[in-house]
């Protein structure tokens, strides 16, 4: 019997009852493209039947990182940019968990850009939501690593001489799996989006536009949208890696020309995840690891039985 | 120490397998019923630049390497630059030999490969053997491997003439050589053994040898292992299956020891993209419930430092170890060294507390390390195994009981499903993980995927179900909590009080205090003195935090005065006691050596009577005294 039990029950879920009592309203500003992603992430975990016991949500600091006091479930809020290797530890030690690790741009293309890329290119089988709000909202407005150039703040003065970092072109060559981009105001696809990620077999990436409306005043609140996967307009496979890597090279282009471009960018359902990876060479054991340990029948290894032999 | 000794010194290039033949020496001497000691000395190079590796070896138990060394192998560096006028590596060719001949003991012993190597390029080479009566071989050790096998074999060659000279029976080396080399190699080299020891045997006169190996008996059965080997071991007793880092000398070593074992016992190691993502994944192993560790170098613990805090105030189990080398920065990177002492006590933002053990030798190593897995995981605090190069990599023969433990795989203070259901929740279901007030300050966590025990764990200052609180109360009784942890630990080791030990005279008025890997060479330095008729007793200190104050001020407290042995340049570990104590300032001084090298018992014999009884200043600049004599 699993020591872990409200991993896989089938259950019937109201997306209220992600909602926790200690803290149900969230304290971002009015407006604010965070609620958006707290909507889109309890509709989506309902829509899966997830419960809040088997979910496990990290982040890391920034307003991204209050997605824990407002979404119920196990949650980690971490340290600036590294809720993602947290999370896959997590997932590693225990797969049944539904785990899903969210940060904004500074947390997670900035500061944790190294886990980020890396996350991906070992195609973890865990969701990545980032809000993308091109700029650094709690610490009261500074250029971010995904602000146009020439954006004006009190730390860039002049304007930033930096190009924005491409977070979809840099997902899908680091390695993502599945590569999206929603955004807040767009809350059905938000939702169905987050859906397919937490199904999907790897890492997926959500790029999720978030507009800041106190500190980020002039960037357009990202309406109007288009669905690249709904419109005549873009025609491409977004299966074929290179189709896929154009689309979201004029999209990354685009969103700076006043043009909100969002879907569902790349899709490989075909790429085994890490975790398989791992155990098809041997390195992962079949059994979730975290059971182990309250499996009063399992004989534990020692030293003295298996090791010393060659030091004698 | 015994007047018979054999210390084995093997010099050659980096990459020439110096570490493997003198690896197989030792653990050949160590069956025929010795105790030995390794030395390593390496650069941070792959391929060339000298290096050596001495074997101490005794019927006597040892615990430190010897003073200088009395047999010196000398191979050729394969790998060596060539001789540039003017290039500060100067002729790394003859290095094997030349570098060596400062702490060859009187009459001691030189075989070279005069394959490759031309004592007449070195100064003054014939006349410092006439002084210091050493006893040359110049055998050309390289045609002979040639001739029956391969130009490597002359390692081979070289401890054959080895066992010819100092009488060491040749099976004791050539059973080894059969469990240890592949079929493919080895004829060859059991035939490149056999002619160069004959060629001995019939050329030189051996009757008499000039230094000898000792003989003896073990009374249980011994295995030759690192303290690397050791903690790798403790943790796998523990129950220790997910293992996440990133490479770096000398933590390296445990990292591979680690993921080459985990596999079979159906654990996972991580090499992954920093330290900062390896602490950090062994938090997340280790909240979602598998007992977990990572750790480095100094550099990487540097890394290290934001998730260790988060673990503090997440209160999630975490073992670390740091393997300390010489520093600032990249220092010198294969050189042993003791200075990341107050960088691991007190690194991240806050007030720390975690545990940190420094063991004093493998067998403390494999204890502490156990111990250090059971704190953990039962108080929800960072413990760290802080030792060095040194002790990391020498090896040594342990008895093999030490390790005829039972594994604990206990995750500690974690609660079953069946018990979430009678503990405390709030409003919205969550578990209040984080209660005030607990009988021993720990308040038993749940594991994601547990029915009933969702939770918030946050790096913010919580409440009780983790929700992030800045409410001054709440901040007080949560840190007072998590504090008070330390305390009921000090205790618990107090009960335990094994592993900080007294050696020596117990009535002695003048004392000797070291900590971590120095210990062995402090004891066997005490040793030394107390046969010269002087009265020295040693306290060897293996628990940093939390302190055990009582201990080291009763041993204060019984001396008049008292040497602080350690490899720091800033006097750290003095600083620690002081700090401490508050008081007892008067009555310590240090000794200190920062040059690379670790101590020789004789660095410290020299120390303590020129320091505590002739109040001179030292001879050289190996070692130095803080504060300076008659200060």
């Amino acid at each position: 019997m699993s020591a872990f039990s409200a991993i896989g029950e089938e259950t019937e879920q109201d997306q209220n009852e992600f909602t926790p009592g200690l803290e149900p309203q969230p304290t971002w500003c009015p407006g604010c493209g965070d609620f958006g992603v707290l909507k889109a992430l309890k509709g989506a975990a309902a829509e899966l039947g997830l419960s809040p016991d088997e979910m496990m949500v990290t982040t890391g600091i920034g307003c991204s990182g209050k997605l824990n006091s407002y979404f119920n479930s196990y949650g980690f809020h971490t340290i600036h940019g590294r809720s993602l290797p947290i999370a896959r530890a997590a997932k590693l030690a225990n797969p049944g968990l539904t785990v899903v690790a969210a940060g904004g741009d500074g947390d997670g293309y900035g500061i944790g850009g190294n886990h980020f890329m890396h996350t991906a290119r070992e195609n973890h089988d865990i969701t990545y939501i980032v809000f993308n709000n091109e700029i650094f909202g709690l610490t009261k407005g500074q250029t971010s690593p995904t602000s146009p150039m020439g954006h004006k703040s009190k730390t860039q003065p002049h304007g930033s001489a930096k190009t924005p970092l491409r977070p979809l072109s840099m997902s899908l060559n680091a390695g993502a799996s599945y590569v999206a981009r929603t955004a807040a105001v767009n809350p059905n696809q938000a939702k169905d989006i987050i859906v397919e990620a937490i199904q999907h077999d790897g890492f997926s990436h959500v790029d999720f536009l978030t507009q800041c409306p106190t500190w980020n005043k002039d960037a357009r609140q990202y309406v109007p949208y288009i669905d690249i996967n709904d419109s005549d307009d873009y025609e491409f496979d977004n299966t074929d890696r290179s189709e896929a890597s154009e689309m979201m090279f004029e999209t990354e282009n685009a969103l700076h020309e006043g043009t909100v471009l969002t879907g569902r960018y790349y899709v490989d359902e075909d790429r085994p995840s890490y975790q398989q990876e791992k155990q098809r060479i041997g390195e992962m054991p079949e059994e979730p690891l975290a059971e182990r340990y309250f499996d009063d029948s399992y004989e534990w290894e020692r030293t003295f039985d298996n090791f010393l032999d060659k030091h004698k | 120490m015994t007047d018979h000794e054999l210390i084995w010194r093997i010099a050659g290039g980096s990459g020439d397998g110096i570490a493997s033949t003198s690896q197989n020496f030792a653990k050949a001497l160590m069956r025929a019923g010795l105790h030995v000691f390794t030395h390593r000395h390496y650069p941070s190079r792959i391929r060339g630049g000298h290096t050596y590796t001495e074997v101490r070896v005794s019927a006597d138990p040892v615990k430190s390497r010897g003073d200088g060394y009395n047999f010196l192998l000398a191979l050729g560096d394969s790998f060596a630059r060539n001789p540039s006028e003017g290039a500060y590596y100067g002729n790394e060719e003859i290095k094997p030999l030349s570098e060596n001949l400062d702490e060859l003991n009187e009459g001691g012993v030189i075989v070279y490969d005069s394959g490759l190597l031309d004592a007449s390029e070195i100064e003054d080479f014939d006349e410092r053997v006439e002084e210091n009566d050493w006893h040359v071989y110049d055998i050309d050790l390289r045609t002979i491997a040639r001739e029956h096998g391969r130009e490597v074999m002359r390692n081979t060659a070289g401890v054959a003439v080895t066992c010819a000279i100092a009488d060491i029976e040749p099976d004791v080396i050539k059973s080894l050589m059969s469990d240890a080399m592949p079929d493919k190699i080895l004829e060859p080299n059991l035939t490149v053994f056999d002619d160069a020891y004959e060629m001995v045997q019939e050329e030189y006169d051996v009757e008499a040898p000039d230094v000898s190996a000792p003989t003896g008996e073990h009374d249980e059965e011994q295995v030759l292992l690192s303290g690397s080997d050791a903690i790798a071991y403790g943790a796998i007793d523990e129950g220790c299956r997910f293992i996440a880092g990133y490479p770096m000398t000398p933590w390296t070593e445990v990292f591979t020891i680690m993921t080459q074992n985990l596999p079979e016992l159906g654990g996972i190691s991580e090499q992954v993209e920093d330290e900062i993502a390896a602490a950090a994944l062994a938090i997340g192993a280790s909240h979602a419930g598998v007992k977990a560790m990572s750790g480095s170098s100094g550099g990487g613990f540097s890394l290290m430092s934001e998730p260790l805090g988060l673990a503090e105030i997440t209160e999630t189990p975490l073992v670390l170890v740091e393997a300390m080398r010489a520093g600032p920065s990249t220092g010198m990177p294969t050189k042993p060294e003791q200075s990341d002492l107050e960088h691991v006590l007190y690194t991240s933002q806050g007030d720390s507390h975690r545990i940190v053990f420094a063991p004093g030798n493998a067998a403390e190593a494999y204890y502490q390390t156990r111990k250090a897995f059971q704190i953990a995981y039962e108080y929800q605090i960072p413990s760290i195994v802080l030792y060095d190069q040194k002790l990391g990599g020498e090896l040594t023969n342990v008895p093999a009981s030490v390790f005829d433990e039972e594994p604990n795989a206990d995750l500690g203070s974690v609660l079953t499903e069946a018990e979430l259901e009678d503990a405390p929740h709030d409003d919205s279901g969550k578990y209040q993980r984080f209660q005030h007030d607990t009988e021993n300050g720990v308040s038993p966590r749940s594991l994601p995927g547990q029915k009933g025990g969702r939770y918030l764990a946050t790096g913010n200052e919580h409440m009780p179900a983790g929700h992030i609180s800045e409410s001054p109360e709440n901040r007080v009784a949560q840190m007072n909590r998590r504090m008070q942890k330390v305390d009921n630990i000090r205790a618990e080791l107090d009960a335990d009080g094994e592993f900080n030990t007294v050696h020596g005279d117990e009535d002695a008025d003048l004392g000797l205090i070291t900590f971590g890997s120095q210990q062995g060479t402090v004891e066997e330095a005490a040793d030394v003195l107390n046969e010269k008729g002087h009265s020295v007793k040693v306290l060897g200190v293996s628990e940093m935090m939390p302190f055990p104050k009582q201990q080291v001020a009763d041993f204060l407290d019984s001396v008049d005065e008292a040497l602080v042995v350690e490899m720091t340049a800033s006097a750290q570990f003095r600083g620690l006691i002081s700090k401490e104590l508050g008081g007892y300032g008067d009555q310590m001084s240090s000794l200190l050596k920062y040059n690379g090298n670790p101590f020789e018992p004789a660095d410290i014999v020299e120390g303590f009577e020129t320091a505590l009884l002739e109040g001179e200043e030292l001879p050289d600049n190996r070692t130095k005294f803080v504060p300076k004599v008659g200060e």
